[in-house]
């Protein structure tokens, strides 16, 4: 049997995926959940096969949700909402049914999944490339996972960001969160008027610093407010200086 | 009997004083006509002065020869006569020059009036463009994830589903048919948000628990057609998607002093939601529209009471 989970905030809008599914009949519903956080504890003990995911839902969004989870599962979304289109498909999804859907859209998702399976075949539907799309919009707060823990970090609450091999560590006043994401995802998608990034392996919230001091010859480090200090690059000091206005 | 110091007879001075008269006359209705066809500009000015010499000299040439022409004195038009004409030349410079100022000013002062005018008019347009776009308020996704619920009781529960479709035309039809300006009773804002809250129970029944309540008096007072909508729409989605637990939104409106006050309560959790970031809460278009309405910046406002954001709006009863 094909695990299946599905999470919409809506009971009446999993119902519909359970009643679409029941004539797919070699998928079993094992667990619904409501909102991410069942999401999560549901997907890491259950590692089910595929899963039908809602994006707006209390607390943690549906990306938000995925975010926290290694391995991923399949996931295809389920929403309203045809501005996530882009973001989807770039967190590969299987693929976007926007609501109200019918049964054939959804046999149709069923297929193309059924099909990638078996020939790990990840070319995406034309239909679903050209989904209408919206620039991601910025970031204002990261989740983040510890062990069983979810919160999530307003990002005015993040300190810095640091480069660790394939994760970052995102460092708040006293604690840190590791993310597997990389800098220059950080660089894009975090307020360019809040963090500016300062050297290879750091990005720094421009209002936790207290002063730029110099350090050993030629080089300069930035102080924050919990008493880090962070190393700059050349060309990291010299755009720090150019915001700064020094 | 002279009236005159060139001995001219009475019947003469008559005549010229008529046809000078006449000829002043249709000078006036030449300017008039002129200038309903030609606003000059302030660097033309010059082109008034010389219009006027021009129209002055024109006058004199042409009532000069008309007595000549009707002579009835036979008086000879000798030196003693041409002594007065620089007088005469004045009077016809004047009496040219003042038409011309008057009706020059008097079409300018009507082309400002109409521009004023159509400033205001176009004003008002805007203004009402303006309120349309602030009470526009249906949330496509609201739309929908209805429809989505209806789909799915379609298949297990069709009799919901009709229900569902009748609430849903119903909150509709209520949506599209006000005018941004229109007043209504807090009896009828309250019952279309009761429809909308309907669907939205039916979609989050589960979690969603709304309280609507008001006092005697307010009852029959007047706010502006769909303004809660939007606040409880966002008490609603804050409630829902800021909370994980059970959210109970209440609104009340009672009667203070002659105002209509409306409160809206719903769950937050201070913690990820920053009310006061503004757009967050997308309070500033109701804001906008109450200004736009009554003038004032001072009708909504809002404050949060440990995990609950409040919402205040008074509404001033005009009539």
């Amino acid at each position: 049997m094909i695990k299946v989970v599905i999470i919409d905030d809506e009971p009446l809008a999993r119902s519909l995926v359970a009643e679409y599914l029941a004539s797919h009949t070699e998928f079993e519903i094992v667990k619904e959940c409501n909102d991410g956080f069942e999401g999560v504890k549901a997907i890491s003990e259950i590692s089910p096969d595929l899963i039908f995911l809602d994006i707006q839902m209390p607390k943690l969004n549906g990306f938000e949700m995925l975010e926290l989870l290694e391995p991923r599962p399949s996931v295809i979304f389920t929403t309203a909402f045809d501005e996530y289109a882009m973001k989807a498909f770039d967190s590969h999804a299987v693929d976007y049914l926007l609501k109200p859907f019918s049964k054939e859209r959804f046999d149709k998702a069923i297929e193309k999944w059924l099909k990638q399976r078996t020939s790990s075949d990840t070319t995406t539907d034309p239909e679903f490339e050209n989904m209408p799309q919206k620039h991601s919009e910025e970031q204002n707060r990261i989740a983040v996972r510890f062990g069983s823990k979810i919160s999530i970090v307003p990002t005015q609450d993040v300190f810095y960001i640091e480069a660790y091999d394939d994760y970052v560590k995102i460092f708040t006043e006293k604690d840190y969160f590791l993310k597997k994401k990389t800098m220059s995802y950080y660089e894009s998608t975090l307020s360019s008027n809040d963090f500016i990034r300062v050297h290879r392996s750091f990005i720094v919230n421009l209002k936790q610093i207290t002063r730029v001091e110099p350090y050993e010859k030629n080089g300069h480090v930035v102080l924050l407010k919990n008493g880090k200090s962070i190393p700059l690059s050349r060309s990291g000091y010299s755009r720090l200086r150019e915001i700064l206005g020094i | 009997m002279t009236f005159h110091r060139i001995g001219m007879s009475w019947e003469t001075s008559l005549s010229e004083a008529i046809i000078t008269t006449l000829a002043l006359t249709i000078a006036g209705f030449i300017i008039s006509n002129t200038f309903k066809y030609y606003r000059p500009v302030s660097q033309n000015n010059w082109l008034v002065v010389g219009y006027v010499i021009i129209l002055t000299l024109l006058t004199a040439r042409l009532l000069l020869f008309t007595f000549k022409a009707i002579n009835i004195d036979n008086v000879s038009y000798g030196e003693e006569y041409f002594r007065y004409m620089p007088l005469r030349g004045s009077f016809y410079l004047l009496m040219i020059a003042f038409m011309t100022l008057y009706y020059h000013s008097r079409n300018k002062l009507k082309d400002l009036g109409n521009i004023k005018r159509r400033e205001m008019e176009a004003d008002k347009l805007l203004r009402e463009a303006e309120l349309a776009g602030l009470r526009q308020q249906l949330q496509p996704h609201f739309l929908f994830n209805s429809l989505n619920s209806i789909s799915a009781l379609a298949g297990s529960r069709p009799e919901e589903a009709r229900k569902m479709i009748q609430q849903l035309s119903d909150f509709l039809r209520g949506t599209v048919r006000k005018e941004p300006q229109q007043m209504v009773s807090l009896d009828e804002e309250f019952k279309h948000l009761q429809l909308y809250l309907e669907i939205e129970k039916v979609r989050f029944g589960h979690r969603l628990l709304a309280r609507l309540h008001h006092d005697e008096p307010s009852e029959k007072m007047l706010i502006p057609s769909l303004l809660l909508q939007p606040i409880v729409e966002n008490a609603v989605k804050f409630g829902l998607y800021d909370t994980t637990g059970e959210v109970i939104i209440d609104i009340s409106a009672a009667e203070e002093n002659g105002t209509l006050e409306v409160t809206v309560t719903n769950p937050f959790d201070p913690a990820t939601a920053r009310p006061n970031s503004g757009t967050g809460f997308g309070l500033t278009s109701v804001r906008r529209r109450l200004y736009l309405l009554f003038a004032r910046h001072d009708l909504l406002t809002t404050n949060t009471i440990d995990h609950h954001f409040i919402t205040i709006i008074k509404i001033p009863q005009t009539t």
